[in-house]
């Protein structure tokens, strides 16, 4: 299958990435070519094969469920481009 | 005096012992180095400051008689690393500022073994790239030229400032990142040797997740005792990372013994590529000569899925990356894109995420999302993992019918000119870890060894890959195979 303008746009909106309008059938062509080269998997047999989950077979530890850590709000808000009176601050999201 | 840059972890370390030389001195020796390479681009962060404290900390403590191996050993980290107070920002504009408030697990472990912080290593922005060119700092540049020819040369990627610094003795060692060759290309590019370990063997908690089922961080050292020394300090058991394995580590370097009779090596068919350089061949040929006069037993072996390593590997990274780097969104780190009047928060998303990401970020951060969407996720995405099944298989045959360790070539080529990757298309760029990207599939430890140089005097590598969890046995190999190759050209000063 080959990649239009259209779906490299919509593409590039689900990755919430601003692509110029003149930009994207160059895209496009590069997706395209990247996707051909995956497209050779679809020569290999997969019939009743298990998709990996995870590549060493261990069982997920569980910890306790408790609390550890907290109380850092002047550090996760150290690095914050916009931070005020305690909070991350954004564009308004709703009117 | 010798110089003490010249000197292996090894010998830095039993001299710091013996009281033969201090470890301020030797930082100092390093700083200054460092100080005179700025034209390689390895260092994009030092730390002269944090280096010498620690470095006099160190020194009380080889004082006091009581010093682990790497007391007053001074390292270079990965930008890839989340190092306190220290910018830490994956060679991409979009950490542009960020200083962690926390420290990675694996540079938390060096800190306390009482190793020295020199600063930050060059890198490929996230980590994705072959050849260090996709940084936001600008390329790292191979202490290795051509003979005859002055044009820069890439250290590979994307650990290129870790590779480019060993090599050029600005750091005793480095810490590397290795999602799909990123330790083991540069490594063989610039002569040094790098070990992918075991996934699971290393803590990824601090980290900055690229693929997360893929990456494994591991050493970068000038030899393998360097490696076996550095690996054990970084490896272990972590409570805040969940698939890092609950098994103790060895004393790897105590296995050092050079002894691999009856050792079984595989040697895979399917990595006789077409078009592969007579040079590469020989090189790996020369290599199963040296391994067969130290006793070990060649075995030609078959991996039928090999050649789908590539385009499974470029599905499942892309996809787990979209999802991993979701979280750049210029709200809780890192930049914000200047916005207009009237923009909303889906304009700040893609605005930031759009002047932050550069051009290869972006193109894998998509593919990942397309791979994953609606639609096409059976197709290519869990198709992917189910091909990665069959290539994990492939080396479970093998290593059940009796085969210790795979030799191959660690790449197919040596080092290329800076500017070269630009002018080829993504997927031609792609087939540079065609001989690594297998083993992070596998979730297999792997190791580039240099073994000789080629016609134009640039170093090559070869690769032993490992069965799980023995990295000791591997580190032996590679012992062994590095004493029969007597890799000791170094390259010649023009920074």
């Amino acid at each position: 299958m080959s990649i239009d303008t259209d779906t490299a746009r919509r593409i590039a909106r689900l990755a919430r990435i601003r692509v110029e309008e003149e930009r994207l059938p160059a895209l496009a062509r590069e997706f395209d070519a990247i996707l051909r080269f995956i497209e050779q998997l679809r020569e290999v047999d997969v019939e009743g094969v298990e998709p990996m989950t995870s590549v060493t077979p261990m069982r997920l530890r569980l910890r306790p469920d408790e609390v550890t850590d907290g109380d850092r709000q002047a550090e996760v808000l150290l690095n914050a481009p916009d931070a005020r009176e305690g909070f991350f601050a954004v564009p308004k999201v709703v009117e | 005096m010798t110089d003490l840059t010249a000197l292996t972890l090894a010998e830095a370390r039993d001299r710091l012992r013996a009281r033969d030389i201090s470890a301020p001195e030797l930082t100092e020796a390093y700083l200054a180095a460092i100080e005179g390479a700025d034209a390689l681009g390895a260092f994009v962060h030092k730390t002269p400051d944090l280096a010498r404290r620690q470095a006099e900390a160190a020194q009380k403590r080889l004082d006091a008689g009581m010093s682990p191996d790497l007391c007053g050993i001074p390292l270079g980290i990965k930008d890839l690393f989340c190092t306190e107070g220290v910018p830490s920002q994956a060679a991409s504009r979009i950490l542009e500022g960020f200083r962690p408030p926390y420290e990675s697990t694996v540079t938390a472990q060096l800190r306390k073994a009482g190793a020295v912080m020199l600063g930050k290593l060059n890198m490929d922005e996230f980590a994705m790239g072959s050849s260090n060119e996709t940084s936001c700092y600008g390329p790292a540049v191979n202490p290795w030229r051509r003979r005859d020819d002055p044009a820069p040369l890439t250290p590979g990627g994307s650990s290129g400032g870790s590779a480019a610094a060993v090599a050029a003795g600005l750091c005793a060692a480095a810490t590397g990142t290795d999602t799909g060759g990123s330790i083991r290309q540069p490594a063989a590019f610039t002569g040094i040797v790098g070990l992918k370990p075991t996934y699971g063997r290393v803590s990824r908690w601090g980290i900055v997740a690229f693929a997360s089922s893929l990456d494994q961080a591991g050493p970068m050292t000038r030899d393998v005792r360097d490696a076996a020394i550095l690996l054990r300090a970084m490896a272990g058991p972590d409570p805040r990372d969940s698939t890092c394995a609950d098994r103790p580590v060895p004393d790897y370097e105590a296995g050092l013994s050079g002894d691999i009779r009856g050792k079984v090596i595989g040697v895979p068919r399917e990595y006789r590529m077409e078009g592969m350089p007579p040079e590469i061949e020989a090189l790996w040929a020369e290599g199963r000569r040296m391994l067969e006069d130290r006793g070990a037993v060649m075995r030609d072996i078959s991996l039928p899925h090999t050649r789908y390593a590539l385009p499974a590997y470029y599905v499942i990274a892309p996809a787990e990356a979209s999802s991993n780097l979701a979280r750049y969104d210029g709200v809780r780190f890192g930049r914000r894109a200047a916005l207009s009047p009237g923009d909303g928060i889906v304009e700040m998303y893609e605005k930031t995420r759009a002047e932050g990401f550069g051009a290869e970020v972006q193109r894998r951060v998509m593919i990942g999302t397309y791979v994953l969407s609606a639609g096409f996720y059976d197709a290519y995405y869990n198709r992917a993992r189910k091909v990665r099944t069959l290539i994990r298989r492939d080396f479970e045959t093998v290593f059940a019918e009796g085969v210790d360790a795979i030799l191959t070539p660690a790449t197919p080529s040596a080092a290329f000119p800076l500017g070269a990757a630009e002018a080829a298309d993504p997927v031609k760029m792609y087939l540079n870890d065609v001989f690594t990207v297998t083993v992070n599939l596998a979730g297999l430890p792997g190791i580039s060894v240099p073994v000789g140089l080629d016609r134009d005097g640039l170093p090559l590598g070869l690769q032993l890959i490992g069965r799980p969890w023995e990295e000791g046995d591997l580190l032996n190999l590679a012992y062994a195979l590095e004493d029969a190759a007597g890799f000791l050209a170094r390259p010649t000063r023009w920074w």
